[in-house]
């Protein structure tokens, strides 16, 4: 039995030790906002924060959880608010919208970590999430119009 | 069987936007997610977790596709239908909002009395920016309030005229009648308040919403409007005025995209997303060779992983695939993870059949020698022989492009639910009308009991146009008599694509004085799109060939396209702008070739060889030209319009002030592909390693009227991206017909450490039909990028991916 909490809510969960978060927020919980791109931590589209630190639900198993905190997009924010999802909305960042959730996951970690981001700094972070529609642009100016409080 | 509501809408206020943005939204509930977690704010802080940490065609238009494909007489897509009827008396088993409001002139549009408009995009999502920006056509011309309008998805049907989405055709094709169903409804709320007032319609104008009476400033709410408008006659045809341009309220502005608020916010919903009640999931190991047939299958291992309940056998298909289901071995378990476990633990021996012979390498060698030789000549101006046997300086070279797959980032995903003769399918896909054609054959039911429901899709770029992840799932469904999900892991994607073919292209010119071509040969070979609808065939279709072969724009007295035979062993199908990828990137590296034999500005030298500009008589040259399935009267090939994007990509580049080489260099081409024009001028920077930067990339395009500008911009920024990263890194290969890629740490996507740092786009301004842009801003950024490494460093590339050049 696994005990966590995932967006402040304790859970419990008793199936296979070695299923990866991604299959039991997307499959039990139904937290569909966190996107299955590769199944091999290649893509980032998974990317949620356990203990407030970015990591890949695909390559996290239920095992490695007991007592931890999970947050997924769901749970970012009340109402889709944080600075980062608001700046995704000002550019207009998404085209298809599947990776965005992981890209916007990845890029609130890094800003705790990095409040004000350079542009290597953001390629070596984000270097991790890809997007087919090619949005990297638009995302490499929302996170530093969020780093910059809302200003572009 | 419980109707469950396509879609669920709720509406939020316009202070969520920025200012000025449209308010709308939609929570997309494509189906109902029971269960559904609560969801509150998590903690921050603690130790570092356990986990990865790897900061590390109808492309071609539907009528050319089945005159292409009807020659083989091998598959019938269901004719092009205009809106039409349902069968009198027959209660279609799905209403949108739309046809369900009092007030429906049109399949694409409905008004209720509380004044809320529901507008349907036919057209799937895949990152267009479709569903936004059909509606805007539609609102502007019934001066709808923006904030009032709820888009609503189509689910497949012949009434909504042609759904592939596919061949950047969805504003083209759609853009007037989107405009006749706003402004029939506003003619007809027009007419409902004069009535109601005793005035002339002519008194009337309408403002935001409401119908103005203009000599004493009375105004009706729509909604207030709707009952007595209900009541008239739509009216139809050129009855119908449309605005003026200068009125326009909603074409020709940014509109931020309906959907972004739950994309990021994670509740939009996508083929993956969607859950039933009793669903199983299911996961399908396919033969690994094209045709393929299981001879053994030991499944103990498998049904002892914890959830897996059992494994199908599926049938491989017989020949032509088509959009059928590959077959293979599925298992069938209670969620995704039991199901991908249990398919490590399947022990299957296959049947590999012909295609096994198949390696890349062999057969690359193949198609570089059939374009040495002569081929089957599909356009022939003036002669190039003559010219050729004149003796005079001659310029040659041959290209070769490797396949590539789609790799959207949501794989193939699709649920079904089949009871008795009645099949409903949830899924991602760029063609629902295939996917009922598909759906109805594999199960033998009729396709009007095939009901689907088109979700979001996690991109598409033509995969999501072929239907076979669809198939997999009706039929399991039928046999396990239950919903079943069916996902396809990333390496069944990358395995068991619908290729880009690869190509091989030999350019041949005879040159003048100045350098300038006399005679230009072009001869192409690849296996082509047809073999998908017709076995072992080995010609293409005719619309791949005019997929920049055959459409040459230079202004040349003699011209001769060619194309050589190559057989299909894997499946091939259209990948974003099709054979323009290949054959532009040949046509306009040759054409920087020659330039620089010339020793000439390249962009002076492009110029020159277009000439003043004029519309191409390819009809006259005896060239049978389809043109992307759009009347050429409407959407000629003008190479004035192809001057002028060169000739702003030049201004806007600062072309001629920039100076290239030691390591740096600027690059350019220009193409027309789907009725669109775009110019690329690339920027690139090299280092002593060989490794390339690229600073910039500007983009120019002429796509006639621009609906929403910033999806545009979009389209042409996501074309840069995409271009380079095909450029740098896109190979599928195969050895004894299996793909030897699987994920994406072998089949290699531009990422945000190695994409353009800035794409500039511009914009002509252009009162010319409008045309799309999904496709067209991909081929130009390949030459434009090669002839840029060529400008910096001296090395030319004619072999994707760059990394088969040495460039240090």
């Amino acid at each position: 039995m696994v005990k966590l909490t995932v967006n402040g809510t304790s859970r419990s969960f008793d199936g296979d030790d070695d299923m990866p978060l991604l299959w039991y927020l997307r499959d039990e919980l139904r937290l569909t906002g966190t996107r299955f791109g590769c199944g091999a931590g290649l893509c980032g589209a998974c990317t949620v924060h356990v203990e407030g630190q970015a990591v890949r639900a695909c390559q996290t198993q239920m095992s490695a959880l007991q007592g931890k905190r999970v947050t997924t997009i769901e749970g970012l924010s009340p109402n889709g608010t944080h600075p980062v999802q608001r700046a995704w909305e000002q550019h207009n960042v998404a085209q298809c919208g599947y990776c965005q959730t992981g890209q916007i996951m990845q890029a609130v970690a890094m800003l705790q970590q990095t409040p004000k981001p350079t542009d290597a700094d953001i390629d070596r972070v984000m270097a991790g999430n890809v997007c087919r529609c090619g949005t990297y642009q638009r995302i490499r100016a929302a996170i530093k119009s969020a780093a910059n409080g809302g200003r572009s | 069987m419980t109707r469950v509501a396509s879609e669920r809408r709720e509406r939020t206020t316009g202070a969520e936007r920025g200012a000025g943005a449209p308010a709308l939204r939609q929570a997309q509930g494509v189906v109902s997610l029971s269960n559904h977690a609560s969801a509150g704010v998590g903690g921050s802080g603690g130790a570092k977790p356990p986990g990865n940490e790897m900061s590390r065609v109808e492309n071609v238009s539907r009528r050319q596709f089945l005159h292409g494909i009807a020659t083989t007489g091998a598959f019938v897509l269901a004719a092009r239908v205009l809106p039409s009827s349902l069968l009198a008396g027959q209660e279609p088993a799905f209403r949108t909002q739309a046809e369900s409001s009092p007030l429906n002139p049109s399949v694409y549009l409905g008004i209720r009395p509380d004044g809320t408009v529901f507008i349907v995009t036919h057209r799937s999502e895949m990152g267009t920016g479709i569903r936004t920006t059909l509606p805007q056509v539609a609102a502007d011309e019934l001066d709808a309030d923006w904030s009032r309008v709820t888009i609503e998805q189509g689910i497949g049907d012949t009434r909504y005229g042609d759904q592939n989405t596919d061949g950047s055709r969805s504003i083209r094709d759609f853009y007037e009648a989107f405009r006749h169903a706003g402004a029939a409804a506003r003619a007809m709320l027009v007419t409902a308040a004069a009535a109601q007032w005793g005035v002339p319609d002519s008194a009337c104008i309408t403002r935001n919403h409401q119908v103005v009476h203009q000599p004493t400033g009375r105004t009706l709410d729509y909604g207030a409007l709707v009952p007595a408008a209900a009541k008239l006659t739509v009216p139809k045809g050129e009855s119908v005025r449309f605005k003026d341009r200068t009125a326009w309220k909603f074409v020709g502005k940014d509109t931020a995209t309906y959907d972004q608020k739950d994309i990021v916010t994670g509740k939009a919903q996508f083929g993956l997303d969607v859950f039933r009640d009793g669903m199983v999931h299911a996961s399908v190991e396919h033969p690994p060779v094209l045709g393929g047939t299981v001879r053994s299958v030991d499944d103990a291992a498998a049904k002892k992983v914890r959830g897996v309940q059992q494994t199908v056998t599926l049938d491989t298909f017989k020949p032509p695939h088509g959009f059928q289901a590959l077959g293979g071995v599925a298992v069938v378990g209670d969620n995704t993870w039991a199901v991908l476990k249990g398919r490590r633990q399947l022990k299957v021996e296959w049947n590999d059949g012909p295609h096994a012979s198949f390696s890349s390498e062999p057969f690359k060698k193949e198609l570089v020698a059939t374009v040495a030789k002569t081929g089957k000549v599909h356009r022939n101006l003036g002669n190039v022989d003559a010219e050729f046997a004149k003796g005079g300086k001659v310029v040659e070279a041959t290209y070769y492009t490797p396949m590539a797959a789609h790799a959207s980032m949501e794989p193939p995903a699709a649920v079904a639910d089949v009871q008795g003769n009645k099949a409903i399918v949830w899924a991602p896909t760029q063609n629902p009308q295939a996917v009922q054609d598909t759906v109805a054959a594999a199960l033998g039911i009729d396709k009007k009991n095939v009901e689907v429901h088109v979700t979001l899709l996690g991109g598409g770029f033509g995969r999501k146009s072929k239907p076979d992840y669809c198939a997999e799932a009706a039929i399991l469904s039928k046999k396990l008599g239950k919903p079943v999900k069916v996902i396809w892991t990333r390496e069944d994607d990358i395995r068991h694509d619908y290729y880009h073919s690869d190509a091989a292209v030999y350019h041949k010119a005879s040159v003048d004085g100045r350098g300038k071509p006399t005679a230009w040969l072009q001869r192409s070979a690849f296996p082509p799109i047809a073999s998908t609808f017709a076995a072992g065939v080995s010609e293409p279709a005719s619309f791949e060939l005019d997929l920049g072969l055959i459409d040459l724009p230079y202004d040349i007295a003699n011209i001769r396209a060619e194309n050589g035979p190559a057989g299909a062993h894997v499946r091939i199908g259209w990948f974003r702008s099709v054979c323009n990828i290949f054959h532009a990137f040949a046509a306009h590296s040759f054409a920087d070739e020659l330039a620089q034999a010339a020793r000439r500005d390249s962009l002076e030298f492009m110029l020159d060889m277009l000439g003043p500009g004029k519309v191409l008589d390819l009809k006259g040259q005896g060239a049978n030209y389809s043109n992307y399935g759009a009347p050429y009267d409407k959407h000629p090939v003008d190479t004035r319009r192809l001057r002028r994007v060169l000739e702003v990509a030049g201004e806007r580049s600062g072309w001629a002030k920039r100076k290239s080489g030691a390591g740096r260099g600027l690059g350019i081409a220009a193409h027309r592909s789907f009725n669109t024009y775009v110019a690329s001028v690339v920027e690139v920077e090299v280092d002593g390693k060989g490794a390339v930067k690229v600073p910039a990339v500007h983009m120019v395009v002429d796509a006639g009227v621009i609906v929403n500008p910033d999806r545009v911009r979009a389209q042409m920024e996501g074309s840069a991206v995409m271009g380079i990263g095909f450029a740098r890194s896109a190979e599928i290969t195969a050895v004894a017909g299996r793909i030897e890629q699987s994920n994406f740490h072998q089949f290699q996507v531009a990422r945000m450490n190695d994409a353009p740092v800035q794409v500039h786009v511009h914009l002509v301004d252009s009162t010319a039909p409008p045309t799309g842009v999904g496709e067209p801003g991909l081929p130009p950024v390949l030459p434009a990028f090669t002839n840029a490494i060529f400008a910096a460093t001296g090395k030319r590339v004619r072999e994707l991916p760059l990394s088969k050049t040495k460039l240090v």
